[in-house]
């Protein structure tokens, strides 16, 4: 028991081992490894339909890896639905904006807080006073952190009614106030202009820097990419064909390969 | 034992074309427009009372003999049924689609629609049951202890052609071409040139026209004509069609023939007041197994 | 902070005040025989509506899936309170003598409704279940479905009358009148309305209750933010199909009569009718259509069957002028923010 406990303690935050993927004869991924301790700021690159979004659906549960392991925090999440994985500290934003459009910014943020509700049906229909605490305390919570981002002003606006930037900022807060020890960012900078980028930078390094999370992002903007993540991995056709620091990753020839295509042909 | 299965056999391919030539149109109207047209089974009745007047009118009036007005009624039927479902589309659903209603919203009228038609059919026409006039002399033939009536091969032959034909329109010509192409992506379709609401308009022409032809030979097999015939067959024929995969036309032949078979298989071990029951304890165990029906592609959600 | 107490008291319980004042008039005219039986028996198949459409606005508006199968819930719901309540408290050719003395029906009217609530919801499960795995189309297709099953089952079970139908539950209404000489029909559906449409408001403004939108609004986007997605989706259906079976419970004591043919798709539809012409995911719209409805229905009458021909003409120049329903997806209190502050009914 004790032992256990210690093991889930000292475990990485994010462990995959030898996961593939295949979608009927197709493999979109294949013999993936990472360790990703707490602390951690990582990026995953790769060209167009290398298999990167497929990774994050994987670790967050919307699909089972026909082979392989995730364990998360000690935790392996085989056979569990996508909520579950979320409770067991994973948060992820997504390529395209995936906010609930017809719910004011505030309820985006409440909604998210579904896994830890704490009451049942029959007391949210009798509002015992378990379940008015329980709300408050989610809207209380849930203002504080739209303050923190400094978005409480459209706390009632609808999401569709935000400027794009402001839209991506809403769903990383959304994905942040699940309080994950693993944040996946699928593209956050996707559709961003210039300034835009650099404002998402300064607020990833500051969420990485305020809260006790663990960073995964797939980006396209290298230069995002060099700024923040610490270690680097490429995936090209499923197959992992580098990893390392930005700086290595960058010079690297089979990236530099995948990405402009070879000299020799 | 052999003959009763055979002869049981014909008795649901015939009862399974009727499902199979309406749930067409379903599937058809579906496919380009993923609206359910919940107005085509009375489209269907419409077309049996076209086909009723039709005939009376060249056999009594005209007083043609019964093969010539079988021969006027079918393509008359035909023509004026494809016009009820192409005024439906015009009046009703065509406005909505522009304003860029919900999608629910415009099912609901296609509902609203088959309610018109039904009473409306009630309050010109009364409620009494019409009887079809007989076109053909009906044979019966026995092959070896199984009987049937030229009308039950006609009506399968019928059901079965038709879909050749439709399949064939849809698989290979410019039309059937434009139609899936909307059924994959309605905003690009107008760019690349193609006249969205004329392919529209053809659709409910060719579903429509096929429901005639349903409403017809089923006048002519069971010649009583009643305003809510339409609708429990509607009804079967889009389950039908849900069960063969909607948006594909071997899907509704399938998924009809499957309901037919399925309904007579019923009555014939247990009685007739569990048809209902059993067939649609059925299919929701199909659609629980196989939830996009049998041809039916799973929509993949990409994230 | 506070206002001066006694207005805000005064506006925290407006609406419950006037809920009282309503109930107790329409039950004092109606015991004094102000109101002819005809106008009372509308009103009463006014709040039978109101419980329906406000129920079926809560799967077809706020989750967003196409139920076309109320009515089948609603038979379910029917079925089990009459026969409960005529197995308990009266005197039949089926089931013979009442198991309990009559006078006890007075008392246990609200839990037979309730029990054919709780029996309605356990049916709502066959769509339910399949409801994990489908959407849209094919899941419409399974409500219409376990409509016809529900229906034909009922018609083939002899022992409780088959297609002929079901009587005898004006013998339990008139034991309670016999108790208590009070129009307990009419006291009964208001209460179960006003029940219902608290139990909706309540469920809709939970934390909970908005997992309901996100699965409408975003049902991949809802699984991952940690939404059960399944339970959510039983709890809904439950509920829906649940407070269906109330209506249904009620309907059936009313009419003193229920046929399976009653319950048909026909029925269904006017239910989705009513939701539609409110507005998608408005409880106050579907509280306004489901009256106004119901008044149109009975004005129409003298037409007879050409009722059936002007009313859905009625709904298609509605929908071509206000394609979203009368509100929209708001609610009444959007539309008059003032009302807020007297909208605490929750």
């Amino acid at each position: 028991m004790m032992a256990d406990t210690m093991k889930k303690k000292d475990a990485p935050v994010l462990e995959i081992c030898n996961m593939t993927q295949k979608f009927g004869g197709l493999t979109a991924l294949s013999d993936f490894n990472i360790t990703l301790g707490s602390k951690t700021m990582a990026g995953l690159i790769g060209p167009n339909g290398a298999g990167k979004t497929t990774v994050f659906n994987l670790v967050s549960g919307f699909y089972q890896p026909t082979q392989g392991q995730i364990r998360i925090g000690g935790c392996p999440t085989a056979g569990l639905k996508p909520h579950k994985v979320t409770a067991l500290g994973v948060a992820r934003t997504f390529q395209n904006i995936r906010l609930w459009n017809q719910m004011s910014v505030l309820d985006n943020i409440r909604v998210a807080q579904h896994g830890k509700l704490g009451y049942s049906f029959f007391q949210a229909i009798l509002r015992t006073d378990h379940y008015c605490e329980r709300e408050e305390q989610i809207k209380k919570e849930a203002y504080e952190l739209l303050s923190v981002f400094d978005l409480e002003k459209y706390a009632n606006e609808f999401p569709t009614n935000l400027p794009y930037g402001l839209q991506r900022k809403l769903e990383i807060v959304r994905a942040l106030s699940e309080k994950p020890k693993l944040l996946l960012l699928d593209e956050p900078a996707a559709g961003l202009n210039s300034v835009d980028v650099q404002e998402l930078i300064r607020l990833v390094r500051w969420i990485f820097e305020t809260f006790d999370v663990t960073i995964w992002m797939i980006e396209h903007h290298m230069d995002v990419m060099m700024e923040l993540c610490d270690e680097i991995k490429v995936i090209d056709f499923g197959q992992t064909i580098a990893e390392g620091s930005a700086e290595y990753v960058r010079n690297h020839p089979a990236v530099i390969t995948a990405y402009l295509g070879d000299d020799n042909l | 034992m052999i003959e009763t299965i055979i002869q049981n056999l014909i008795n649901a391919l015939q009862w399974g074309s009727f499902y199979a030539l309406i749930a067409l149109g379903y599937t058809m109207v579906y496919g380009v427009l993923t609206l359910i047209n919940f107005a085509h089974g009375d489209v269907f009745m419409v077309g049996a009372y076209i086909a009723f007047f039709v005939a009376t009118f060249i056999l009594t009036v005209l007083g043609l003999p019964g093969w010539i007005a079988l021969a006027l009624t079918i393509p008359v039927t035909m023509i004026l049924t494809s016009m009820v479902g192409v005024s439906l589309e015009r009046i009703a659903y065509r406005p909505l689609r522009r304003k860029g209603a919900h999608r629910l919203y415009v099912v609901i009228t296609a509902l609203m629609c088959g309610l018109i038609l039904e009473h409306a059919n009630l309050a010109i026409l009364g409620a009494s049951r019409k009887a079809f006039p007989s076109l053909i002399v009906e044979h019966v033939y026995t092959v070896g202890g199984v009987s049937f009536t030229n009308l039950k091969i006609a009506v399968i032959v019928t059901a079965i052609l038709s879909f050749f034909i439709l399949q064939w329109i849809v698989t290979q010509t410019k039309v059937g071409m434009a139609m899936r192409a909307i059924s994959y992506d309605k905003f690009a379709v107008p760019l690349m040139g193609i006249p969205i609401d004329s392919i529209i308009v053809i659709t409910f022409a060719l579903g429509s026209s096929f429901a005639g032809l349903a409403g017809l030979l089923f006048a002519m097999s069971y010649p009583v004509l009643e305003p809510y015939m339409g609708a429990l067959i509607g009804w079967k024929a889009f389950i039908a069609a849900v069960v063969g995969g909607i948006g594909d036309i071997r899907g509704a032949f399938l998924g009809g023939f499957l309901l037919g078979a399925v309904e007579i298989l019923v009555v014939a071990v247990f009685p007739s007041t569990y048809r209902d029951l059993i067939a649609f304890t059925v299919l929701l165990i199909i659609l629980s197994l196989k939830p996009t029906g049998l041809f039916g592609i799973a929509k993949t959600t990409k994230i | 902070m506070r206002k001066t107490p006694v207005k805000s008291i005064l506006q925290r319980y407006s609406v419950h005040f006037i809920l009282v004042v309503l109930g107790a008039g329409i039950t004092y005219l109606a015991y004094q025989e102000a109101i002819g039986l005809y106008v009372l028996s509308v009103l009463m198949f006014m709040g039978v509506n109101i419980i329906l459409s406000t129920s079926l606005n809560l799967v077809n508006g706020n989750m967003g899936e196409f139920s076309c199968g109320h009515a089948g819930f609603m038979c379910v719901g029917a079925y089990v309170a009459s026969i409960l309540g005529v197995l308990l408290f009266a005197k039949d050719k089926i089931f013979g003598v009442p198991l309990l003395s009559p006078d006890l029906a007075v008392y246990c009217f609200p839990f037979i409704i309730i029990a054919g609530g709780i029996a309605a919801a356990f049916a709502g499960l066959l769509v339910a279940l399949p409801s994990y795995k489908t959407r849209g189309d094919y899941l419409a297709i399974i409500t219409i479905a376990a409509n016809y099953i529900i229906i034909s089952l009922i018609e083939n079970l002899g022992a409780i009358g088959g297609s002929r139908g079901f009587m005898g539950m004006k013998k339990v209404v008139n034991a309670m009148n016999d108790v208590v000489d009070l129009p307990w029909m009419v006291i009964w559906v208001f209460i179960f309305t006003v029940f219902t449409v608290w139990i909706l408001r309540r469920y809709n403004s939970s934390t909970f209750g908005k997992g309901v939108s996100a699965i409408c609004q975003d049902e991949v986007a809802a699984e991952i933010m940690s939404v059960d997605t399944n339970k959510v989706k039983t709890i809904t259906f439950m509920l829906s199909s649940g407070l269906a079976g109330i209506a249904g419970g009620l309907f059936a004591y009313i009419i003193g009569y229920v046929n399976p043919g009653s319950f048909n798709i026909l029925k269904s539809t006017e239910v989705m009718v009513m939701v539609y012409l409110g507005g998608m995911a408005s409880l106050s719209g579907a509280v306004m259509s489901a009256i106004f409805f119901t008044i149109l229905l009975e004005l129409l009458r003298p037409l007879q069957i050409i009722k059936w021909v002007i009313i859905p003409l009625v709904l298609i120049i509605v929908m071509q002028f206000r394609p979203e329903g009368i509100m929209g997806n708001r609610e009444l209190s959007d539309i008059f923010p003032k009302l807020k502050r007297f909208y605490r009914f929750k």
